[in-house]
C-alpha cells in the first residue's frame, strides 16, 4: 500500500458563494472524506485558510496571497492509502470540489523516507 | 442480597481494593502473594459465613481478615529474613513490619487502586496482557472468565498473565502515579482497558443479565475513580464516563426476560435509565474543556444522539458527521458500518448502498446485515440474499435469531 496526497486547487469559496452554499460544500467534503476513512484509506488532511496568506520568495521577499491564477490556489489536501495511482485517482474523482469548473485535484505519490527519493 | 449472591458480588467490588492495598504495601514484585492472601480471605468468608451467619458489615469483615493474614505473612517473612540474614539489623524485623499498618483507609484504598491501574496498564506489556491483568486483578475475574472473554484456552491465559507479571517485575514497576507530563500517554491504555471491560459486559454473549450489568458498572466505577481524583480528572476521562453512562442507560431495555437481545428500534423507552442519561449529559459537559478532541468525545456525542429516540434529520446528520470524524481519528469496522447506516438515514439509501459496496468487510456478518437493511424495500430479493449470507456467517444464536427475523419481515 502506498500513500498519495490529493492536492485540491480551487477558488476561495467564501468569495463566490453564500454561507449556506459553503455549508453544503463543507458537508459534502466531510462525507467524501468520511467515505475514504470508512474504507480505512484515510491518513491525514486539512483545509488551508485563504485569509492572511503569504508567499515567501527568493531573497526574503514576502508578498500577500492570492497567488497568480486564482483557481490554482491550494485550498486543502488529504493523504490517502491506495494500492495504485489509479485507486488514488478514483478517490479524487469523488471530491465535491470538482463540481466547480476549473478546479483541479493533483494526485502525487508520497516519497517514502527511505533515501530512494 | 442473598448470601450466595453476596460473596460473588463482594468479590467483584472488594477483591481489587484489597489486592491493590496489599500489593502497594508489599511491592509489585510480590503481587502473587497479595492475590493469594486476598483469595484466601474470600475463601475464609465462604467457609465461615454459612456457619456463623453474615457479619454486620461484610466488607469491613473482609478487610479485617485480609489485614490479619497480611500481618501474619509479614511477620513470618520478617522472622525468616532476620533469622537467615545476619546483616539485617534488629529494626527491620517483625516489629517494624507490624508497625507499618496495612492501611485500609478509604483514601489509601482509592489511591492504591488507581496506582494499580497505571501499573497494570504499563506500556512495557502488550494491550492484551494489560486487559487480562486488569480483569484478573482489578475486576477479580477467574482465569476461565478471562479465557472466555478472549476466546482463548485457560492455559494460554495463565501463561500470558504469568509472563506479563514477570515483565512488570523486570521493568521494576512501582505502584505510584505517573508524573504529570506523562499522564495523558499513560491514561490512554488505562481508558482503553476500562472501555473494553465495559464492552465486555455490554456485548457479552452471556445470558446472565446480572453478570453483564456488573461488568458495565465495574467499568463505570473504575472510570469514576479516575474522575474523582484531581490528577486524572481529564477531559477524555470525563468523555469516556459520559459515553458509558449513555450506553448503560439502555442496559435494562435491550435484553428481554429470556436474555434475548432487543434491537434499538424495538426498545421500550420507559425502560431507559433517565438517571444514567442525565449523568451522561453531565460528564459530557465536564469533558468539553481543553483543546484535544479524543475519540471518546466523539463516541460520547454519538451516544448522546442515540438517547434521542425520534428519527429526525438533525439527529442523523449529526451522527454521520461524528462518525466521519471518528473514522479519521481511528478506523474500526464497526464504526465504518455504523457510519454507512447513518449515511443512509441522512443522505438516502442509494448513496449508502454505493458506499457500502466499497467497504472490504466480506467476512463480517454485520456487513451483510447492513446491506440487507439498505436493500430492503428497494430490492427485496437482493436484501434476502444479503441476509442469508449474513445468516451463514453469524456465529451466536442471538445474532442468527435477529437476522432470521429480518428475513421473515421482508
Amino acid at each position: 500500500m502506498e500513500e498519495f496526497v490529493l492536492i485540491m486547487r480551487h477558488q476561495d469559496g467564501s468569495k463566490i458563494a453564500s454561507p449556506e452554499q459553503m455549508q453544503i460544500w463543507m458537508k459534502q467534503t466531510m462525507d467524501w472524506i468520511g467515505g475514504i476513512a470508512a474504507q480505512n484509506k484515510f491518513v491525514a488532511g486539512t483545509g488551508l485558510l485563504f485569509d492572511d496568506a503569504k508567499v515567501v520568495r527568493h531573497n526574503g521577499v514576502v508578498t500577500n496571497g492570492p497567488f497568480g491564477e486564482i483557481k490554482e490556489t491550494i485550498g486543502g489536501y488529504i493523504i490517502v492509502k491506495a494500492e495504485s495511482i489509479d485507486e488514488a485517482v478514483e478517490f479524487a474523482k469523488g471530491a465535491p470540489v470538482l463540481q466547480g469548473e476549473g478546479n483541479t485535484i493533483e494526485v502525487r505519490k508520497i516519497a517514502k523516507g527511505d533515501g530512494a527519493h | 442480597m442473598e448470601q450466595h449472591e453476596l460473596i460473588p458480588h463482594l468479590f467483584r467490588t472488594e477483591y481489587r481494593k484489597i489486592v491493590s492495598v496489599l500489593c502497594k504495601r508489599f511491592g509489585f514484585d510480590q503481587v502473587e502473594i497479595a492475590e493469594d492472601i486476598t483469595s484466601e480471605t474470600f475463601l475464609t468468608a465462604a467457609q465461615t459465613w454459612p456457619m456463623r451467619g453474615l457479619p454486620q458489615n461484610p466488607a469491613a469483615w473482609l478487610y479485617n481478615v485480609a489485614k490479619n493474614k497480611a500481618k501474619n505473612y509479614l511477620q513470618r517473612e520478617g522472622i525468616f529474613k532476620s533469622k537467615i540474614t545476619t546483616e539485617i539489623t534488629a529494626q527491620t524485623d517483625a516489629s517494624v513490619f507490624l508497625e507499618n499498618e496495612i492501611d485500609l483507609s478509604l483514601q489509601n484504598i482509592n489511591d492504591s487502586q488507581l496506582q494499580m491501574m497505571f501499573a497494570i496498564c504499563h506500556p512495557s506489556i502488550s494491550a492484551k496482557a494489560q486487559i487480562g491483568l486488569s480483569l484478573r486483578i482489578l475486576c477479580g475475574f477467574g482465569i476461565e472468565e478471562i479465557a472466555d472473554a478472549f476466546l482463548a484456552g485457560k492455559e494460554t491465559i495463565n501463561k500470558r498473565l504469568f509472563r506479563a507479571k514477570e515483565k512488570l517485575r523486570e521493568a521494576k514497576i512501582k505502584i505510584e502515579f505517573p508524573g504529570s507530563f506523562e499522564i495523558d500517554d499513560r491514561l490512554a491504555p488505562v481508558l482503553r482497558t476500562i472501555y473494553l471491560l465495559f464492552n465486555e459486559g455490554y456485548y457479552s454473549e452471556s445470558q446472565n443479565k446480572t453478570v453483564r450489568e456488573e461488568l458495565c458498572l465495574e467499568a463505570i466505577r473504575l472510570c469514576t475513580m479516575l474522575v474523582e481524583n484531581k490528577r486524572t480528572n481529564k477531559p477524555q476521562v470525563n468523555a469516556l464516563l459520559s459515553l458509558m453512562y449513555f450506553q448503560a442507560s439502555r442496559l435494562e431495555a435491550r435484553v428481554n426476560k429470556n436474555g434475548e437481545l432487543i434491537l434499538y428500534e424495538e426498545q421500550d423507552i420507559n425502560l431507559w435509565n433517565v438517571e444514567f442519561i442525565t449523568k451522561g449529559g453531565y460528564f459530557l459537559h465536564c469533558s468539553a474543556t481543553g483543546e484535544k478532541m479524543s475519540k471518546y468525545h466523539l463516541e460520547a456525542a454519538i451516544a448522546y444522539w442515540n438517547t434521542q429516540k425520534s428519527d429526525t434529520k438533525e439527529k442523523w446528520e449529526n451522527i454521520l458527521q461524528l462518525y466521519n470524524k471518528l473514522l479519521q481519528l481511528e478506523y474500526s469496522p464497526i464504526a465504518a458500518l455504523n457510519r454507512t447506516y447513518a449515511l443512509s438515514k441522512a443522505n438516502g439509501k442509494q448513496e449508502a448502498i454505493r458506499e457500502a459496496e466499497k467497504l472490504d468487510l466480506a467476512n463480517n456478518h454485520f456487513y451483510f446485515t447492513l446491506l440487507g437493511e439498505l436493500c430492503t424495500d428497494i430490492d427485496n430479493l437482493k436484501a434476502k440474499q444479503h441476509f442469508e449470507k449474513a445468516l451463514s456467517l453469524a456465529k451466536t444464536p442471538a445474532d442468527k435469531q435477529t437476522i432470521q427475523k429480518k428475513i421473515d419481515n421482508l
